[in-house]
């Protein structure tokens, strides 16, 4: 089994029920926010784990390779694969952007039920996946 | 109240011009704004200049004469041109001066924009993952749209048709050829819905504008055109803006909605009454949606509105008459000034080849941008 790493702390974890994101409620408004605060804002809100299926409220698809840097994907020399990026809907909480696991662009439609992943988006130096969240659509799990 | 008008305006061409800097496009706008009015710099009172990547807006004052006049750099996003324009309306308008310049010019770097995480406050992984492009967020903010109010992409299409048609009449755009609305949608896909073709790049320009008080313009002999409304407004809660790793399930009206109808309520006119608009068009569906945004048309109507040609120089509202920021480019410092610009030579029936058949009275531009501002403009013909 490959190791892999997550591409930043606190950013996702596996939850008995699958992948869940870290985000923040606030502590004096409850509204829900991802990625959880750090720093001065850190005090105002509560750790907690969102959502881990919703809904897909818009999408698009990366088809060139961003600049480096900050994109830290597969190298320049290595033939670019496009990939999903999309906003999912997660009831009652927010709506969190986030690259898409789907095997054709085609099948992505605005209420598509989807749910949280993890998923590597590229090699690290020692060889281990680096991990980010993502969402796929509900079907593509069976 | 004292009234703004425009007295004179200059341009240098958008496009890609190698060998000039962008304080020099600046300075042949100034200068040609100058011969347009037919004032000297000695006469302006103050400025107000903008530039996002092409250094100090004051730069020009050795080069122009340093007469001593008030002069304030301004650097607002996408609205910085707007900017600099309201800031001279407002000199005007307080009773403070009664002659002055706004200025506008840049040049930028080809290809996309290549943003830093941590100067958007933002962790280093949203940009490492490949989620911090500005053609995302395009895309998406019109995918949506479309599929909540049934917009075809052909309708997208469309809209750069129209663009690179008006371009080929306007001799400060930079995209001349006309490109047929199949060559647009056949064009490499970018980010979908939106094709090669669909989206601006951004590119190198100056505007500049002669403001006068109603009493002065009248003293010169020129009365020009007259400014009914200028607003600038920033984002709220629930607008939906670029670099946005989450947004609020509670969904608020965007920047645009807000800028425009405070300009209305200024200028004492309503959407109906405008003859022509300049609206903020980065890709295809930004001038779709912008339609909608500033009151021209309920969401959805736009799709049998572009298809009969309502927005065409001939239709009843001809929007983005020299081709828009689709044809034109666009250099941040500069863009929200040339709008203004097509509106002032449109109203004074002086735009050439590409003046529209019905002389228009009431003019109105809308420039929209990072991180979520907007600055809408009503001229009206003196």
């Amino acid at each position: 089994m490959t190791q892999s790493t997550p591409v930043a702390a606190d950013l996702f974890e596996l939850a008995p029920d699958g992948v869940r994101l870290v985000g923040g409620r606030g502590k004096s408004d409850g509204r829900f926010v991802f990625p959880l605060p750090t720093g001065a804002l850190a005090d105002e809100f509560d750790r907690v784990l969102l959502g881990r299926a919703g809904r897909l409220w818009s999408w698009t698809v990366q088809r060139f390779r961003p600049k480096s840097p900050p994109y830290a994907g597969p190298p320049e020399t290595e033939p670019f694969r496009a990939f999903a990026v999309g906003y999912v809907e997660l009831p009652g909480e927010l709506i969190v952007e986030s690259r898409l696991v789907v095997d054709d662009f085609a099948a992505l439609r605005l209420g598509l039920p989807m749910e949280a992943v993890a998923a590597p988006f590229v090699t690290g130096p020692d060889g281990s996946a680096i991990l980010t969240y993502a969402f796929r659509p509900v079907e593509a799990a069976q | 109240m004292t009234e703004v008008h425009i007295i004179g305006a200059g341009i240098h061409p958008f496009g890609r011009h190698k060998d000039k800097s962008g304080l020099d496009q600046g300075i042949h706008a100034i200068r040609a704004a100058l011969a347009d009015a037919g004032l000297g710099w000695n006469d302006m009172q103050f400025a107000f200049g903008g530039s996002d990547a092409a250094g100090n807006a004051d730069a020009v004052l050795p080069r122009l004469g340093l007469t001593g006049m008030q002069f304030i750099n301004v650097k607002n996003g996408c609205a910085t041109g707007g900017s600099a324009l309201l800031s001279g309306y407002w000199a005007i308008k307080s009773g403070e001066f009664d002659l002055g310049i706004a200025i506008g010019f840049d040049k930028h770097p080809p290809g996309a924009f290549n943003p830093d995480p941590e100067e958007w406050g933002l962790p280093r992984w949203y940009g490492e993952t490949g989620l911090m492009l500005t053609t995302q967020f395009f895309g998406m903010k019109i995918q949506r749209y479309m599929g909540l109010h049934g917009i075809t992409p052909r309708t997208l299409a469309l809209v750069a048709e129209k663009a690179f048609a008006n371009g080929a009449r306007t001799d400060h755009a930079w995209r001349r050829e006309p490109i047929d609305a199949d060559a647009v949608l056949a064009s490499t896909m970018v980010s979908d819905p939106l094709t090669k073709f669909m989206f601006c790049s951004p590119a190198e320009g100056g505007v500049a504008l002669i403001l006068a008080s109603a009493k002065k313009a009248r003293e010169l002999g020129r009365a020009g055109v007259k400014v009914l409304g200028a607003t600038v407004r920033t984002r709220v809660d629930g607008s939906f803006e670029v670099f946005s790793p989450m947004l609020d399930l509670a969904r608020g009206p965007s920047p645009t909605e807000i800028a425009s109808r405070a300009a209305y309520e200024m200028a004492g006119v309503g959407p109906g009454d405008i003859d022509i608009a300049q609206i903020q068009d980065t890709e295809s569906g930004a001038e779709i949606m912008h339609m909608a945004e500033n009151g021209f048309c309920g969401h959805g109507e736009q799709e049998r509105l572009v298809r009969e040609g309502v927005t065409t120089p001939a239709g009843r509202l001809p929007i983005n008459t020299d081709g828009g920021c689709l044809a034109c480019g666009e250099p941040i410092g500069a863009s929200g000034l040339r709008q203004i610009f097509e509106n002032v030579m449109q109203l004074r029936g002086q735009a050439g080849t590409r003046q529209v058949p019905k002389q228009p009275r009431i003019g109105y531009s809308q420039v929209y941008g990072a991180p979520g501002i907007s600055a809408v403009c009503i001229l009206g013909g003196a």
